[in-house]
This record gives structure tokens, sequence and C-alpha cells, in this order.
């Protein structure tokens, strides 16, 4: 089995690891190591929709610059999870959480923490994507205008700067006035990618963003979460087992809102701690 | 698996006789499918056919009547002299006035109760009533404005509770050099006032629907990126309601032209020998730019109630007159919709979802 998932791996992954492991791995080394800073962690999440709880006790920590896979089953609270990390859950009436959610460090949950400039700091594309019945180049700029960036000029410089990282820059330089609903699906994710790094985030939270595209525009994609993580913490959930293998460092694997368990990605897809695990990424349940 | 040998056997088809019973029609025709289709082009095509008899009949009774003389002429005690000009000024007035009090106040609510409120029993008990307020008689509304707007309940009157504080009969403000009657009287302003309140269920409603179509998802999509309840609503909701909320308007247009009724109630003058604010020519408004101001305060006539008039009056040539004041207040209908027809198909042309 073991043998299984290193194949299913992307070379480059595999070797970026490698790499990984070779200049002190961060996470598996265990004391006396360089500790990798953490950007993300939660303590004691435990999650309500009204009376159902729909995460119990969860502790994760993500380090900074590091692509986190989140797995399990539909229904255990992956989408949940991730809308917690830039209060995307303030919206669901009814939503309340107990725990500590911190970036950096902070409470994100304080009363002095602004929610608008919080979600301006963590990105998020969504699982269906979602651009505005606008032009490509408004949807790109529309972050960059709500912080106030009105110079045309600058505003060219950072739409097309997002849109060559998200990898869609040479479809669509022809063509940003048009409308984005004329996108293929795969582009209109990318678009949604781009759109969310112009507002400069440093925390990318995406849902299933491959979930709805061919293969193509998977491996695209999966490229792309790849580049980025050299400036970004990138938390994704995905259904896709050998996405999760091929493009994340840690990976977390829910089940019923719980945390079963998080780890190095290729450790856990190998050497799995736990049973539940081991049965879920073998495809035994699900 | 499938081996290539599969795919290539020696082939036979039997017929299924079973399956051709049950695809074989059992009769020729179904009467009831025949009959039903038969009341439904009856019913599309008598509806044209008595919309083509009525503009046929006030065409033919409207003969000789019709002319750039018509257009262009106030009114008059003659028949041959008589003209919808201040009529036609007079609707143009009121569309624009109504429209720019009703379209604020009718999105903000729609926006309020749509993006805003929470559903508590008080915003549900709003929601229900005003689809019922869109059905209320429009006399009714009449009668309001004219309590609401024309008399402003006698606040101002001799004894009544401003002369009492102020110790004046208080009769006008004035702002910006206009003078504004209080209580409004039988003015324009009253009586767009007036015809805002009638068609303020229909834009409202008709902006609640539209906003109620824009997927959550795309408030999700602009919240996570940082913007304010505000500017989601404002950048990204209601640019995406506004073929909705101009099919409130389109529908509403209508009723703004050919309301009679209210308007008499707020008196709105049958023969009008004048237009609002004196302006009445491009020279006029050159020579006196200020009566555009004046204008909502000053008295007026529209269409529709010239017409009632010229309809009641005893000589016969005078239903000729009415016949083309009908006209052309239908020609302004299909006007001012194909304008906000045009509008809207433009900008969901734009919005290309
Ligand atoms: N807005 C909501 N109100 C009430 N319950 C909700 C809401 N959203 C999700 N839930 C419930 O919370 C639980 C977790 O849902 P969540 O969407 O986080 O699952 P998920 O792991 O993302 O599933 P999937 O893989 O199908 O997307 C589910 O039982 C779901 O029914
Ligand atoms: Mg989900």
């Amino acid at each position: 089995m073991a043998k299984a998932f290193t194949n299913l791996m992307n070379d480059r992954a595999a070797a970026e690891r490698e790499k990984a492991g070779a200049s002190g791995s961060p996470d598996a080394g265990g004391e006396g190591q360089i500790v990798r800073r953490m950007k993300v962690e939660t303590r004691k999440l435990n999650f309500f929709y009204g009376p159902s709880q729909a995460l119990f006790d969860i502790s994760v920590q993500i380090p900074e610059k590091s692509v986190t896979a989140l797995i399990g089953p539909s229904g255990c609270g992956k989408s949940t999870f991730l809308r917690t990390l830039n209060r995307m859950n303030d919206i669901v009436e009814g939503a309340r959480h107990t725990g500590e959610i911190l970036l950096e460090g902070i409470n994100i949950d304080g009363p002095e923490i602004d929610v608008v400039a919080l979600r301006k700091r963590v990105g998020m594309v969504f699982q269906k994507s979602t651009p505005f019945p606008k032009s490509i180049f408004e949807n790109v700029a529309f972050g960059p205008r709500l912080t106030g960036v009105s110079d045309r000029r600058e505003l060219e410089e950072i739409v097309s700067t997002c849109l060559k990282r998200a990898a869609l820059w040479e479809e669509v330089k022809n063509r940003l006035t048009d409308s984005a609903m004329a996108l293929s699906g795969g582009q209109q994710q990318r678009l949604c990618i781009a759109r969310a790094l112009a507002t400069n985030p440093d925390v990318l939270l995406m849902d299933e963003p491959a979930s709805a595209l061919d293969p193509a525009s998977t491996s695209r994609i999966e490229d792309l979460i790849f580049e980025l993580k050299e400036n970004y913490t990138i938390i994704i959930v995905t259904h896709n087992m050998q996405q999760a293998a091929r493009v994340s460092d840690m990976t977390a694997f829910f089940y019923q809102g719980h945390l079963v368990e998080m780890g190095q990605t290729q450790q856990l897809f190998t050497k799995p701690r736990e049973k539940h695990t081991e049965d879920y990424i073998t495809g035994r349940f699900g | 698996m499938i081996s290539p040998a599969d795919m290539n056997p020696p082939t036979s088809t039997v017929v299924n006789n079973e399956l051709r019973q049950a695809l074989t029609r059992k009769s020729a025709v179904r009467p009831a499918e025949v009959a039903f289709s038969f009341l439904c082009k009856s019913a599309a095509w008598s509806s044209l056919g008595i919309l083509c008899v009525l503009v046929g009949s006030v065409m033919w009774k409207s003969w000789g009547y019709l002319d750039w003389q018509f257009l262009t002429s106030f009114d008059s005690q003659r028949p041959e002299l008589a003209g919808i000009w201040a009529g036609l000024l007079g609707t143009t007035w009121m569309i624009f006035l109504t429209f720019l009090t009703a379209i604020p106040i009718g999105v903000g609510a729609a926006v309020y109760l749509e993006e805003y409120a929470r559903d508590v029993w008080f915003v549900r008990f709003i929601r229900i009533n005003l689809s019922n307020l869109a059905g209320v008689p429009s006399i009714v509304y009449g009668i309001l404005g004219l309590t609401v707007f024309v008399r402003m309940f006698d606040l101002f009157a001799r004894e009544a509770i401003v002369a009492r504080l102020t110790g004046h009969i208080v009769e006008a403000v004035v702002i910006l050099g206009v003078e504004i009657p209080l209580p409004l009287g039988t003015t324009l302003a009253a009586g767009a006032l007036t015809m805002s309140l009638l068609i303020l269920p229909v834009i409202i409603v008709a902006t609640q629907e539209a906003l109620r179509a824009i997927p959550p998802s795309l408030r999700h999509a602009s919240l996570a990126l940082g913007a304010t309840r505000w500017q989601t609503v404002r950048y990204q909701v209601i640019p995406a309601a506004v073929p909705g909320i101009m099919t409130g308007i389109i529908l509403s247009i209508s009723r703004v032209i050919g309301e009679t009724a209210p308007l008499i109630v707020v008196g709105a003058v049958g023969f009008a020998r004048f237009a609002p604010g004196k302006i009445g020519s491009l020279s006029d408004l050159a020579h006196h730019p200020g009566g555009l101001l004046e204008a909502p305060f000053g008295k007026y006539t529209v269409m529709p109630v010239q017409i009632f008039n010229w309809v009641g009056q005893a000589r016969q040539e005078f239903q000729g007159v009415a016949a083309a004041g009908i006209l052309v207040l239908l020609g302004l209908l299909m006007l001012m919709n194909g304008v906000a027809i045009i509008i809207r198909n433009r900008y969901q042309k734009k919005l290309r979802w």
C-alpha cells in the first residue's frame, strides 16, 4: 500500500519533501530542530450550528509557507473548519464556537479584531467558482479597489501580476474587459485564485478548488498551489487522495467533526497511526 | 472485462413485441390535448383582437384631431383649439418626480429587508403586507395622499398644533428661494408623492425578488475578499439586481402614466392653460430657469385627467379630442417602456451571467 501511494505522488512533490528532509524536517525531526513558525493554530475548537455540534476539540498547528490538506468523508466538517479560519461562519445565523483560533499568535475572535481586515489577510477560494458578473479585470481589481487603490496604472500592475501568478495571464491578457462569466470552469477557478491573491493575503484557504475541473485544469491548479507555497500558507480541502498526496506537506484527517489524525503527508499516507485513517485513505469506507 | 472477441459476435436482433405495444399510440389524436391548445390559442388571439378593436376605434374617433396643433397647444373651450401640451408636460414631470422619490426609497427598503433585516416576526409581517399593498385600489392611495400630503393632517391650519406652538400661521417655507407651500396643497409635489406611495410596493417587491435571485455565493465571494457588508451590497449585489429593479420600474411606469382617480382626489386640474413652473417651451426655460424648481410646488394637470375631463364634456367633438389624447398617452407609454426596456437589456448584456 505504501508503495502505491508513493507512486501516486508527484515527482516534484516527492523531491521537494526529500529536500526538506535533508535540511532538517521541522516537524518530523522532534526536539532540537529548527522550529518552523506556526501561521495558523486552533486550540480546543468546538463549533456549533445552533444546537448541533459540527467540530469537536480541534487543535491543529499549521506552519507557515506550507500546504496542509484536509481530508475526510462528506459532512465531517472540513468546510466548517476552513470557514472558521477567516470567520466566514460569522455570516451563518446561529453559528458559534468555543476555543481559540490564532493567526500568528493573535486570537482572531478578539473584540478588537476587524473581520474585514482579517479576511484580506486570509483569502478564500470556494469549491464552486464564483466570478463576479463583471469583466475579468474588474474581478481581480475588486479587492485592491476596496483598500482604496484607484490609480489605473497600479491596478493594471496588480491585475497582471495576480493573473500571472494564477497561471491565467496568457489565456486572458487580450480580453481583460470581457465578462468573467465567459471563461471556462477551470479558467474561472484560476480567476478566483487570482482575485484572492490580489488582496495580498498570506494565508489561502481553498475548499475543493479542483473538484469541478477536468484533469488538465486540475493539474494546473496543483502546479499553482505548488508555486504559491513559496509565499503563502495554504490550507486545502480535497476529496481526492492522490491530490492530497501530491500537493500537501501536511494532511489532517477529519471524521464526524473530530480530528482523527494530523501529520506529515508522507507519513500519514504510508504509515497512518490510526486504523480509521488507513481505512479511509485506502477507500475501505468513505 | 470485454475482450475483443466479445465485441464481434455474430449478431441477431429480436423484435420485442411487448415494447412495441407500449410504444404504440392508443389513438391518432388526444382530444384533451387538442381542446386545451385550442383554448389557449383562442385566449391569446382574442386578447390581441380586443386590443386591435380598441385601438382601431380610438383611432377612428380621433380622426382629424390628432395633429401637431393638438400636441403643442394648451386646453381650450373650443374642441378644434384644444391640445394636450399641459398634460404631456405634467405627466413627464409626474414620472420624473415620482421615480425621483420612489426609486431610492423602494430600493432602499428592499435592500434593508433582504440584506440587513433579521428574520423577526415584524419583518415577516412587513414582507407579507407589501404584496397586499400592491393590490390596494388606487383611489385609497388618493385619499391617503389627500390626508398626508395635500392637507398634512391639517397641522398647519388655524388653531392647529403648528400655529399654537409657533404663534404664527405657517403657510409656506422658503428653501433656496423656492416657496414651498405648507401644507403642500394640490401641487405637483403632492401628486407625485401620492403616486410614489402607489408604486412603492411594486418597486419594493420587484427589487426584493431581484435580490433574492442573486446567489448567496456572490455575497460570500465578496465578503471573503474583505469587503464590508455595505461594499458588497453597493458594488456587487445592487448592480447584479439592476435588471430586476428595472422590471419593477417598467411595470410602474404604466401606472404613473395611466392613473387618474388618485390624482383627481389630490387635485390635478382638469382644465389647464399653463405649464408646470411656467415652462412650456425651450425659450421659457431659457428666460426662467428657476421655474424648474418652482414647478413641483405649483398646480398641474396630467394626460389622463385631461382626457377624463374631455370625455365628460357635453359637446360631441370633445369625444374626438379625448380619443386623440388616449393615442398620445399610449404613445408616451410605449416610448417610456421602450426606453426602460432598452436600458435593462443593455445592462443585462453587460452583466452576462
Ligand atoms: N449552514 C449550516 N447550518 C447548519 N448545519 C450546517 C451548515 N453547514 C454545514 N452544516 C453541517 O455541519 C456538518 C459539517 O459540514 P461541512 O460542510 O463542514 O462538511 P464537509 O466536510 O465540508 O463536507 P463536504 O465534503 O461534503 O463538503 C454537516 O453535518 C453539515 O450538515
Ligand atoms: Mg465542504
